[in-house]
């Protein structure tokens, strides 16, 4: 792609971005394919698939062990790209990043390392009506085996967080988790504001960005936060990395999660001593190749600019909640906030009374890909009162001709199941 | 459009408009199985009333999409008034039908002999669900009530 020769555009051109991206040449059932299934997997850029490739083809070799010139090369790579998503986020040290397997994992590892050090029976965490099955198990799990309580915030007719009751449901608290940006219904939830409360209430808190820092500028000391979990597949990069940041006092006093290689600095038969900050988190083998791929698709989205893609996600997101009502009016419902700025690109639809996983069967005839279910989020669901929805959601190569197949193929979906003798 | 009448026949999409046998029984004496589809939320209720070895009444509540909401109300009237070694013969011959390559998607271990089963036992209106094997991820929305009539049946009959 050509960046914008005014430095101050803050659109750019999708096409060349499309064309970056060599999966979205494909045609599937005789049409060129249509993604819109980003909050689920991104595709990867050229940048990211040739990143793979040359390191098992020029580097491959452990890390962190061999002293030889292609070792020194992929460990090299390796701290390149920690250094380079701890600028992309904002953090204070690479020593901060965390490599996990993807946001759950490093979820988990909060749960399970600082949770299991700090929370007893009559301990409370706070979490919202809104989360990822992700960011409600592993504190359930906490709960049924330490009798710790889980607070649920409630939302908003419009799919916000509701703030009314906050300070009175954080009293006691001893973390608030929550996420920055939901996978269902696009909410954006005011990060800062959600911080300086738990911080108020004497809690810490733990942000969920795994559909945040693929689609907006990241900056963990803007939001103020003390931990953050995102993955790297759904920004461009390689599925089987994710990344935990937290402050480095917190991370320094938590005991290790999963024990092996990489995490010691010492063992033997009477026990061991953990690592320094990242590896102590970081046992076995890293998957190195993966952790040098969601390098290089920090490094593409950075050329882009960050302000700008969440400009181009705004501006279309806009366009898509537009497009899609005017046309469909009634027989469309599309979950969450109305306003666009309010909201990242992700429209969770309802169609008529065509069941979603039935609509997205339709869609697959045009090459649409949205995803139908209930997009791990089964107590969002229940609150909306619905088993599924069929979720489009776009990024940095969608574009309005995008929506407007879409919104044919609901029309055509719309026709097929009428059509049919009741 | 093309392909889609493959899996969407019309018979089905009568069952998914008008199911038969939709409801809930009073437990007891009625039995009710549960089953779920962890991959798109679907959700099912089978109730069981067994009298003797006979299945006196059936019927279903939950919701779904129109394949796994018709495969099970065709699944009612394929099972209803069968004695279970019918039921269970019934099942069998359906999984069968649903499999790809011989493979049970479920895990569980293929009988090769499901096919002479099936072969003896006539699956009428569900014969209809035979295009779903060609959209495999659908495969588990047409099994699920037949997934939770199995373990129901196994759970009435202990």
């Amino acid at each position: 792609m050509t960046l914008p020769a005014d430095g101050t555009e803050t659109r750019f051109d999708t096409a060349a971005v499309k064309a970056d991206f060599p999966l979205l040449n494909r045609q599937v059932n005789d049409h060129q394919i249509v993604y819109l299934d980003s909050a689920a997997t991104s595709q990867k850029p050229r940048l990211v698939i040739d990143t793979l490739a040359r390191y098992y083809e020029e580097i491959n070799a452990n890390v962190h062990r061999g002293a030889y010139h292609i070792a020194e090369l992929a460990t090299s790579a390796t701290e390149d790209a920690r250094a380079r998503i701890q600028r992309f986020i904002g953090a204070p040290s690479a020593s901060e990043v965390i490599f996990t397997k993807n946001a759950t994992e490093a979820i988990n590892l909060v749960a399970y390392s600082w949770g299991r050090a700090n929370l007893n029976e009559g301990d409370a965490i706070l979490i919202t009506a809104l989360e990822h099955h992700a960011n409600i198990v592993p504190w359930q799990q906490l709960a049924a085996e330490r009798g710790v309580e889980i607070r649920w915030l409630p939302l908003t007719d419009d799919g916000r967080l509701d703030l009314t009751d906050l300070d009175q449901m954080l009293d006691g608290v001893s973390l608030f988790a929550f996420s920055a940006a939901s996978n269902v219904l696009g909410t954006l939830t005011p990060v800062r504001q959600l911080a300086d409360a738990a911080h108020a209430a004497g809690a810490l808190c733990l942000v969920d960005a795994s559909q945040a820092v693929p689609h907006l500028p990241t900056d963990v000391k803007a939001w103020d936060c003390d931990f953050m979990a995102f993955t790297g597949h759904k920004m461009c990069g390689p599925t089987g990395i994710g990344v935990l940041w937290g402050r480095a006092e917190l991370l320094d006093a938590m005991p290790p999660f999963l024990g092996g290689g990489e995490m010691i600095l010492n063992v033997t038969r009477e026990g061991f001593i953990p690592n320094e900050l990242p590896w102590k988190f970081e046992a076995g083998t890293p998957p190195i190749a993966e952790i040098i791929g969601l390098g290089a698709a920090v490094s593409y989205l950075e050329a882009i600019g960050m302000d700008a893609v969440r400009a181009h996600e705004t501006a279309l997101t806009g366009y898509a909640l537009r497009a899609l009502n005017e046309r469909h009016g009634d027989d469309l419902v599309i979950h969450g906030p109305t306003d666009a700025a309010d909201r990242g690109g992700v429209l969770s639809i309802c169609y008529r009374d065509v069941h979603p996983h039935d609509l997205s069967q339709v869609l697959d005839q045009r090459g649409i890909c949205v995803r139908a279910g209930h997009h791990c989020a089964k107590p969002l669901m229940k609150l909306l009162g619905v088993g599924a929805t069929a979720r489009a959601s776009v990024y940095i190569y969608n574009d309005e001709s995008d929506v407007d197949l879409l919104s044919d193929a609901l029309a055509e979906a719309g026709e097929f199941f009428s059509h049919q003798p009741a | 459009m093309a392909g889609l009448e493959d899996l969407y026949r019309e018979i089905i999409l009568d069952h998914y408009r008008n199911p038969r046998n939709r409801g809930e029984l009073e437990t007891p004496p009625a039995h009710m199985a549960e089953g779920f589809n962890p991959l798109c939320g679907d959700e099912i209720q089978v109730f069981l009333q067994v009298d003797g070895d006979r299945i006196c009444d059936v019927s279903i509540s939950g919701q779904g999409c129109s394949i796994s909401q018709s495969s099970a109300s065709m699944m009612t009237t394929a099972v209803l008034g069968r004695t279970v070694d019918e039921a269970r013969q019934v099942i069998r011959a359906f999984k069968a039908m649903m499999s790809i390559h011989g493979d049970d998607l479920d895990g569980s271990d293929h009988d090769p002999s499901d096919e002479t089963v099936g072969s003896q036992i006539s699956l009428g209106d569900l014969e209809a669900l035979r295009g779903v094997v060609k959209f495999p991820v659908r495969i588990k929305c047409a099994t699920l009530a037949w997934n939770t009539l199995d373990q129901g049946l196994s759970e009435a009959t202990a």
